[in-house]
């Protein structure tokens, strides 16, 4: 018995010598940041574990937009929405039509279309940047947001293309056969068939491209440049140039840009973690 | 594979139907050509105008000329050998602690996923801030408990880099050992009892049970983390910004910073100089996932 609980506490001991290095290894920066944000200008430097006097006054600052850095911070924080909730509208209505169509109405070329649309998804977004950078510009979309908002919709397509298809093979083509016999269209077909039965897959996959836009930095950075005009981590990444920069507020402004995504993340959890697991790697 | 198969035998009839109904075969055009002009004029223009750009064999010349070329593939290398492999053995070794049955892990692995769920650029500004030389939260710990000031962390470039690759591994640790675990958790819990009843030690039925069941996924895992990390731009871009003296940009990077230059031609050059590497990764994950 003593050496059955002997073990016991051993394999305790084992898992909690794992258990928090890992606590601390992930919520060390992510607190850092909370602790700059809750820190007055003066502490936030000293080092310490808590603040003595922590404050509210950085959130103050960031709503008021009470120094010249955060001058458009409402207007940049509506950019990331408009952006995000665009693009994953766009990304939506497309990647569910071609779903539809490769899987349904089985499209002559739909399964070219999908292997190109895979072989996107697998070419690392840093490298089509450049060239998409200067295409943007040919095509005059240069510093304006619709720039961004396709580039996303380029982005999160193929992937979005490839979950709907996935689950669009799932659903019996019984009902299709059923909805034909009784005389229906193909857009009847699309509309009172196929949109309820996918509906679960579309609420992942516009959250996958809501948050991929709304999280992108490198080609919102290379393609806006106006105060005006950028989304919250282009002007979050601006605050680097300068030398002066008010790190509290800084800190302040990133906690507020990365709370959405994670309330969204923390809601639609279930369907994130199997979507992702079941997508990006099949045993 | 063979409800694949069956799937398709059920199908048939119904897919040739359709083919002769031409509105079935119009609908479906219809439907698909939002997609395929967003390819073309987003994906195929660009690549095609850039491979355009970067014509001149002279464009490849200057490129291998520049060492800070050469350094960024060296770095790239690094981050991948390193960056991967230590990502891929921690979330290994984390897929098999957050399998266990408590309820203080079941919380933990819920806090775990943080680094993945939020942003990269507020925690990555909030890193590089941890690591400033003078009021940075490291500095000020070493000055308390030594009375020395301590290193310009990034101020050398290959501590630098090994603090991108920490970065990079802190933000993605996350996916992955989930990835893991739910490979783990598919594995049957009566191999493991049977094990124990032959009296096999904990590194036998990881050598003999766990591991068989997780290689394929692990495999395609590192293929896959290989594709997304030689993408990664913000860990090192954000961190070290390519410096000190440009010494620390990775391929991601370094097309940025040739495009600052005004040399596209060399931006294009480096990505299509990366092409060997990248091209068999993405179509062996394009035949795992098109099966």
């Amino acid at each position: 018995m003593t050496r059955l609980s002997l073990r016991g506490v051993t394999t305790e001991a084992k898992l909690l010598l794992i258990g928090v290095p890992v606590f601390l290894w992930t919520l060390l920066p992510i607190y850092h940041l909370f602790l700059f944000a809750i820190s007055p200008k003066e502490s936030a430097f000293s080092g310490e574990i808590w603040p003595e006097h922590p404050t509210l006054r950085n959130f103050a600052i960031v709503f008021g937009q009470k120094h010249y850095f955060l001058s458009h911070f409402w207007l940049q924080l509506w950019n990331s929405v408009f952006v995000a909730v665009t693009s994953g509208a766009i990304t939506l209505l497309v990647a569910t039509a071609s779903a539809f169509a490769i899987s349904r109405l089985k499209v002559r070329g739909g399964r070219t279309v999908m292997n190109l649309a895979l072989f996107t998804y697998f070419i690392p977004a840093a490298f089509l940047a450049v060239p998409m950078y200067k295409t943007m510009g040919l095509y005059g979309l240069l510093n304006r947001q619709w720039a961004l908002i396709w580039a996303m919709v380029a982005i999160a397509s193929p992937y979005a293309i490839w979950v709907l298809k996935q689950a669009s093979d799932k659903l019996p083509y019984e009902l299709d056969e059923a909805a034909i016999m009784d005389g229906a269209s193909p857009m009847q077909l699309f509309r009172l068939v196929y949109l309820p039965l996918i509906l679960p897959s579309l609420v992942a996959i516009g959250t996958y491209a809501l948050l991929l836009a709304w999280n992108e930095y490198l080609y919102a950075f290379l393609l806006l440049s106006r105060d005006t005009d950028i989304t919250l981590p282009v002007a979050l990444g601006n605050f680097l140039a300068a030398d002066d920069s008010p790190w509290e507020l800084l800190m302040t402004t990133g906690l507020i840009y990365a709370l959405p995504p994670a309330a969204i993340y923390y809601a639609f959890r279930r369907y994130m973690v199997a979507g992702l697991t079941a997508g990006a790697v099949k045993s | 594979m063979t409800t694949l198969a069956l799937d398709d035998a059920k199908t048939a009839p119904v897919a040739t139907a359709r083919r002769r109904l031409s509105p079935w075969q119009a609908w479906g055009l219809i439907l698909i050509a939002p997609y395929v002009l967003i390819f073309l004029a987003f994906v195929v223009y660009p690549v095609g105008y850039g491979l355009w750009l970067a014509r001149s064999p002279q464009s490849y010349v200057d490129l291998v000329d520049d060492p800070i070329f050469a350094r960024a593939v060296v770095n790239t290398l690094i981050f991948l050998i390193v960056g991967i492999n230590v990502k891929m053995m921690l979330a290994l070794v984390l897929s098999g602690f957050f399998v266990q049955q408590r309820l203080w892990i079941r919380w933990l692995s819920v806090l775990f996923i943080l680094p993945w769920a939020v942003p990269s650029i507020p925690t990555i500004l909030s890193i590089r801030f941890m690591l400033n030389p003078e009021w940075g939260m490291i500095n000020q710990i070493i000055f308390r408990l030594t009375g020395e000031d301590g290193p310009n962390w990034l101020n050398n470039p290959s501590l630098a880099l090994m603090f991108a690759i920490l970065v990079h591994i802190w933000k993605s640790l996350p996916f992955w050992t989930l990835i893991l675990v739910a490979a783990r958790l598919s594995i049957s819990a009566d191999l493991y009892e049977a094990a124990s009843v032959d009296g096999a030690t904990g590194w036998q039925k990881f050598r003999h049970i766990t591991w068989p069941s997780l290689q394929t996924v692990y495999l395609t895992s590192t293929i896959l983390s290989m594709i997304w990390t030689l993408g990664d731009f913000n860990s090192v871009y954000l961190l070290t910004g390519g410096g000190p003296a440009d010494l620390t940009h990775v391929l991601a990077t370094l097309g940025i910073r040739y495009l600052r230059l005004d040399r596209v031609d060399l931006a294009m050059a480096s990505i299509v100089f990366a092409l060997p590497l990248v091209l068999p990764l993405v179509f062996f994950m394009m035949k795992r996932l098109s099966r």
